[in-house]
């Protein structure tokens, strides 16, 4: 079985829940940037969560399916089309061999995660099936797609068609968006004023936002303690001796515009960083949109941990309701 | 020197060695995340070691983020008492400096520059008190370098040079990020070296191409079978100058899969190594050379 692209979308690639093992030799986690929309698509299909799929953003690709296959669409809201007939979104459908699969133009989110019954079934590396462009490495033949590609699909039984999601285990962003970050890293690099108005203000996504970083602009300029620059750390006050980057850690290059490091992360560098986004909204980042307005919301540890704790009883929910 | 602890989100816990860069906060740094590696913490998903300081990825579901902090700090303790001494390999490394690819690279860009009028060696040499490029090169391929940290993207070694702190080669960056580098290019941006593993945008200044390639997914190249990274953290490099001739032979040899780098196994101190840098540097250079 196999899935041809009739045309390949924006940037659309094969993506999993990535590839963990890697990063301290710069080959970063990887995987689908919402990994909420990705389990729910694949339970939908009757998938094991962690099947490959599609990725697309901001434009949906056109596919045509060489045997009948479930398919589910969930994340952006962007309408998928079977031979031009409009979809649910969230929900199994049935494409038949022959037919195509399409989409309508985006209207909220960024990104839609697209399952098929069986995966993509691009062969694995380092573990996963994810796309690495970079490292041409993963996904089908280590890129995004392009038209012209046949996208192998594993074997699947026919699972029942018409299962879907329910409105409130569909995880979106608000409006503004609110990212909760914990201060660390080199927070006290700030000064006190510096320290306020980054959550005060309100930002906006930058059009420089992809899956390795998502870059903000808006807030006020950030200004720095002065000190001496440390040996080895380049002489601007943003500069540190290059260090690790945790995935979601917000480094301000020059203390003006933010950048929180997404799934396809560069391992390390030699920006400060003013904290992290916690683990339970790194999915969020992935649904907004150039130009939407977001927040930064400081929290502790302790209530990062029982956001995490959260969205994993969500996950719980979504996961009963589609047995 | 006391590690500062800092928790980046509630999956990672970063541990600064030290907010300068030197081969003791190096050493520090890898000695500290090779023990938190041994002493396999339930929970502990990735351990990133850097220039000065390190990365413990963990799962906060499996481990309480206090609990993984008060490991790696009694891990910091053991780590104190225990030898500076390192068990690791020194490779030479090709590198045809002042090579025609990056030299049609730089003169792209050179808009972006400190400086528009030389080359990045040019540049490089003079600001660090060389009387020329040649001396330069001299220094660059004299000493051998320490492989700080993996990373940036796939493969990429960033080096320290092992000679004391007033011999560091020490350069900006470019004013503004350069869109290409080519694949291969040895760079150097404050006071770190590194090859680029794949091709792609940059900022360091550039010196040179190596015909030997550090990362390679497809897992054809004869070294890179096992692995598809070449570098670890902790290994040493050599520098050897060639020529135009010694380069096109070397990728002759890479493309029939007949290129082995030199390779020897090595038990680096760091107490022998602050005695006498160069005494030490040399015997280094006579075990790679077969002495």
């Amino acid at each position: 079985m196999a899935i041809k692209v009739l045309h390949p979308g924006l940037s659309t690639s094969v993506q999993d829940l990535g590839r963990p093992g890697y990063f301290h030799l710069g080959i970063p986690i990887g995987g689908a940037m919402d990994r909420y929309a990705m389990r729910a698509a694949n339970l939908l299909v009757g998938n094991d969560e962690g099947a490959a799929g599609l990725e697309a953003v901001f434009m949906g690709p056109k596919l045509e399916f060489a045997e009948d296959r479930l398919v589910a669409v969930t994340g952006a809201d962007m309408p998928a089309k079977v031979d031009g007939v409009g979809q649910p979104g969230w929900t199994a459908f049935k494409v038949k061999a022959g037919q195509v699969l399409s989409f309508d133009f985006l209207k909220s989110g960024a990104r839609i995660l697209i399952a098929v019954a069986g995966g993509i079934d691009v062969p694995e590396a380092l573990g996963s099936r994810s796309t690495y462009p970079i490292g041409a490495l993963g996904g089908y033949k280590g890129r995004a797609l392009a038209a012209g590609d046949e996208l192998p699909v594993g074997k699947a039984d026919l699972a029942e068609e018409g299962k879907s999601v329910a409105e409130e285990l569909r995880r979106k962003p608000g409006t503004p968006a609110a990212l909760r970050v914990l201060p660390g890293l080199y927070w006290d690099r700030l000064t006190d004023a510096a320290k306020a108005s980054f959550f005060a203000d309100e930002w906006k996504v930058a059009p420089e936002a992809d899956r390795m970083g998502y870059r903000f602009r808006g807030g006020r300029r950030l200004e720095f303690i002065d000190r001496k620059q440390p040996f080895g750390a380049g002489s601007d006050p943003s500069n540190i001796v290059d260090s690790c980057y945790p995935y979601g850690s917000i480094q301000v290059p020059g203390g003006t515009e933010p950048i929180i490091l997404h799934r396809d992360a560069v391992s390390g560098g030699g920006y400060f960083m003013v904290g992290t986004v916690i683990s339970a909204d790194m999915d969020l980042i992935g649904q907004l949109q150039p130009h939407t307005p977001a927040r930064f919301v400081e929290v502790t540890m302790d209530e990062a941990l029982k956001a995490r704790a959260d969205r994993a009883a969500l996950l719980d929910r979504l996961r009963q309701s589609l047995s | 020197m006391p590690a500062r602890y800092t928790f980046g989100g509630d999956e990672h816990l970063f541990v600064e060695c030290s907010s300068e860069m030197s081969l003791e906060a190096f050493f520090q740094s890898l000695s500290m995340a090779t023990a938190v590696r041994e002493s396999q913490i339930r929970g502990v998903t990735e351990i990133c070691p850097a220039n000065a300081s390190f990365q413990v990825k963990f799962n906060p579901d499996l481990i309480k983020p206090d609990d993984i902090l008060r490991e790696v700090q009694a891990i910091e303790g053991l780590a104190e008492k225990s030898e500076p001494v390192l068990k690791t390999r020194i490779i030479e490394i090709p590198v045809f400096y002042n090579d025609p690819w990056t030299h049609e690279t730089l003169m792209r860009f050179r808009e972006r520059h400190q400086e528009p009028g030389g080359t990045d060696l040019d540049y490089a040499a003079r600001i660090n008190g060389y009387g020329g490029v040649e001396d330069f090169v001299a220094a660059h391929a004299g000493s051998p370098w320490f492989v700080s940290m993996v990373g940036f993207v796939a493969g990429l070694p960033f080096m320290y040079q092992m000679v004391d702190r007033q011999r560091q080669i020490e350069v900006p960056k470019y004013l503004r990020p350069r869109t290409d580098t080519p694949k291969l290019t040895v760079g150097h941006g404050g006071c770190f070296g590194c090859i680029y593993s794949v091709r792609g945008a940059g900022g360091y200044q550039m010196f040179g191409v190596t015909p030997m390639p550090i990362f390679d997914p497809t897992q054809q190249t004869s070294y890179l079978r096992d692995f598809m990274v070449f570098f670890r953290p902790g290994d040493i490099v050599k520098f050897k100058p060639v020529d135009r001739d010694g380069y096109d032979t070397a990728v002759e040899e890479v493309d029939k899969r007949l290129f082995s780098p030199p390779i020897r196994q090595v038990c680096f101190d760091l107490r022998e190594f602050s005695k006498d840098i160069d005494g030490y540097n040399a015997a280094l250079e006579g075990i790679l050379n077969g002495h």
